[in-house]
């Protein structure tokens, strides 16, 4: 290594981020609720990485390819079929993955206080998560980690600049945008406007094959995984029937007014 | 056991939301607390005080509180926890930001989204984009909820006279700093208070052309929304997004411009009252859960729209 790459090494840090990368249902996917209503069926339905967390992955590598990070670690907590997610994270550009290997569907105190033991042990500069998972959108495992390792938090991110040891995150509320500065290390959760995914290209899938996957227990991390929540039934919504097609706007309006009474 | 809700405003106004969640607290206890943390809030203070059914109202006014950072209310939240068998607050970017941070300090599960409460330990929320709606029951001592404020008509905002508790304690990290913010104002209605909502989707082809809908929505008195396309492609900003990763909407009135009806937009306003859907595809999605359907091309169809009304 040559000294000016050493200068530059030690002037920008080894800054290490972990991604986190959970498996779910593709989004295309219109999940149907099991007849006994214990859940949704999941045999035979296509599963894919869950969106915002494609997101996250593809963040973590623009920023080692911007010379900011040096090592990009994607986590998946749940069961041996989450090495394809991870695998998946891998084919993008991550450099290794770490399966937590629990039942799938834990809650996600039990997830964040996985991931956060997991982040301590690699002690990770910056944490990327998606905001939500899109099964169970629960939307709240990111804001977990940041409370049980005391880290600042930037939630529903569509911006990122890392600059002097701190992340300054554009974030989409409600009202509009919000920009925070959050001291490193930090948690940020992916909105979806923070930038597209890269199609993993061939070559970089075979890569990602040899690239290693460290298979931890929740044993050895010392966490116990039990929950207090009890799901006591599933069952579909109500369906909503559709109702007529209108010949015009005449007609739509006349609709509105007289029979819909929604407009005066 | 005392309930405590988090009330969500602007350090000026107490918002809607936080009326919705009371009337969900009401199924759970009638000893309800507000918590306002701000600065410079006292007329927020004021205006809960005689919202219905609050018992008190407990001010952190402070400095380090104004934009209501996660790290600061949460340690506040948690200082003040033992009180409480419940606590909750609207489901929206605010309280979803600040619950889940507050629940695992506390060492308990959070739920999102509660859409109906069963009994002041069984709720049940909507997963997988509303495909299916899970009744759970948690035993922990504390249950963290944020409320999705379309599941419960909101209490009236006069009647009450709650006590005033002055809360003195000051939490400030510097891990986390304010920068700057850019709001959007608007003379139109929040979009998840209207009683109408006009929305576009990549259909509209433009930010532009959005002036189409917009001149409905004003003769209307509408609120503007969108769909994600419309977003992603840069035609109208990101909080008017409806759907499972945007706002939840249930206006009395929901009119869907150029948006196909993906299940993830269905997801953010298929508990409108009446659905219409201006469509030039017969066969988009949107047709299947709308009581009016229009098969037509909106730049003709919305402009007469606009004269009709
Ligand atoms: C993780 C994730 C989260 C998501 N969250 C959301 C969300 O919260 N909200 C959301 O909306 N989407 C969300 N989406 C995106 C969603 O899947 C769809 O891609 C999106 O809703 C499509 O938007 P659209 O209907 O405007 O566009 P399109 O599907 O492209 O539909 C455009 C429609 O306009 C019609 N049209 C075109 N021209 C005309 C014309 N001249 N006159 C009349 N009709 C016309 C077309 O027939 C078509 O039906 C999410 C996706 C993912 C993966
Ligand atoms: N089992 C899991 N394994 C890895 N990451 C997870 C898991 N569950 C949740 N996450 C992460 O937490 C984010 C938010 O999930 P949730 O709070 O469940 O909506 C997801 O986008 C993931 O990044």
């Amino acid at each position: 290594m040559s000294e000016i790459d050493l200068i530059d090494k030690v002037y920008r840090g080894f800054m290490k981020i972990l991604v986190t990368v959970k498996r779910v249902v593709d989004y295309n996917v219109k999940v149907r609720v099991k007849a006994d209503q214990s859940g949704v069926e999941l045999a035979n339905v296509k599963m894919s990485i869950n969106p915002f967390c494609e997101i996250a992955v593809e963040e973590a590598i623009r920023l080692k390819e911007k010379g900011l990070a040096t090592e990009v670690v994607v986590v998946s907590v749940g069961s041996k079929t989450c090495q394809e997610t991870l695998r998946t994270a891998l084919a993008l550009g991550a450099d290794r993955g770490i399966q937590v290997d629990t039942e799938d569907g834990l809650d996600s105190l039990a997830v964040a206080k996985l991931v956060a033991k997991v982040a301590k042990e690699e002690a990770a500069d910056l944490i990327i998560m998606g905001k939500q998972a899109i099964d169970s959108d629960n939307n709240q495992t990111g804001q977990m980690v940041a409370a049980l390792l005391d880290y600042p938090q930037a939630t529903f991110a569509s911006e990122i600049v890392i600059e002097d040891g701190a992340a300054q995150v554009t974030r989409e509320i409600d009202g509009g945008l919000q920009v925070l500065s959050v001291a490193l290390p930090a948690i940020v959760t992916t909105d979806l406007r923070l930038n597209e995914p890269r199609f993993a290209s061939l070559p970089n899938i075979m890569k990602a094959k040899r690239k290693p996957i460290a298979v931890k227990t929740a044993e050895e991390l010392g966490v116990n995984t039990q929950s207090n929540v009890e799901t006591v039934s599933v069952a579909s919504p109500s369906d909503r029937k559709a109702g007529i097609k209108v010949g015009s706007v005449a007609e739509l309006v006349e609709k509105l007014k007289h029979e819909a009474k929604v407009v005066s | 056991m005392s309930l405590l809700i988090i009330a969500e405003h602007d350090n000026n106004e107490l918002k809607p939301s936080t009326l919705n969640t009371i009337a969900a607290a009401q199924k759970i206890s009638d000893d309800i607390h507000v918590l306002i943390a701000g600065s410079q809030c006292q007329s927020v203070v004021e205006q809960t005080v005689q919202v219905e059914s609050v018992q008190k109202v407990l001010v952190a006014d402070n400095g380090a509180y104004e934009h209501q950072l996660a790290e600061n209310i949460s340690k506040l939240v948690v200082d003040i926890a033992d009180a409480y068998g419940h606590i909750l607050s609207p489901a929206t970017t605010t309280g979803k930001n600040l619950l889940p941070r507050v629940a695992a300090l506390l060492d308990v599960a959070q739920l999102s989204d509660v859409v109906e409460v069963i009994s002041p330990d069984t709720f049940v929320r909507p997963i997988y984009a509303g495909n299916a709606l899970a009744t759970v029951k948690t035993t922990d001592k504390v249950k963290v909820l944020t409320i999705r404020t379309t599941g419960f008509d909101a209490v009236s905002s006069q009647g009450g006279s709650a006590e005033v508790v002055i809360l003195e304690q000051v939490i400030d990290s510097t891990q986390s700093q304010f920068i700057s913010e850019q709001l959007a104002e608007s003379d139109r209605p929040e979009l998840t208070a209207a009683s109408i909502i006009v929305s576009g989707g990549r259909g509209m082809g433009s930010g532009e052309n959005f002036h189409l809908i917009e001149s409905v929505a004003d003769k209307l008195g509408a609120a503007v929304g969108a769909s994600r396309a419309a977003v992603d492609a840069g035609f109208v900003p990101n909080d008017w997004q409806v759907g499972q990763t945007g706002k939840t909407v249930a206006p009395d009135l929901y009119i869907a411009v150029g948006i196909s009806g993906a299940i993830q937009h269905l997801a953010g306003m298929k508990d409108s009252k009446v659905i219409v859907a201006i469509n030039k595809d017969e066969e988009a999605p949107i047709f299947q859960i709308a009581d009016y359907g229009l098969v037509a091309d909106l730049f003709e169809a919305v402009p007469e729209l606009e004269k009709s009304l």
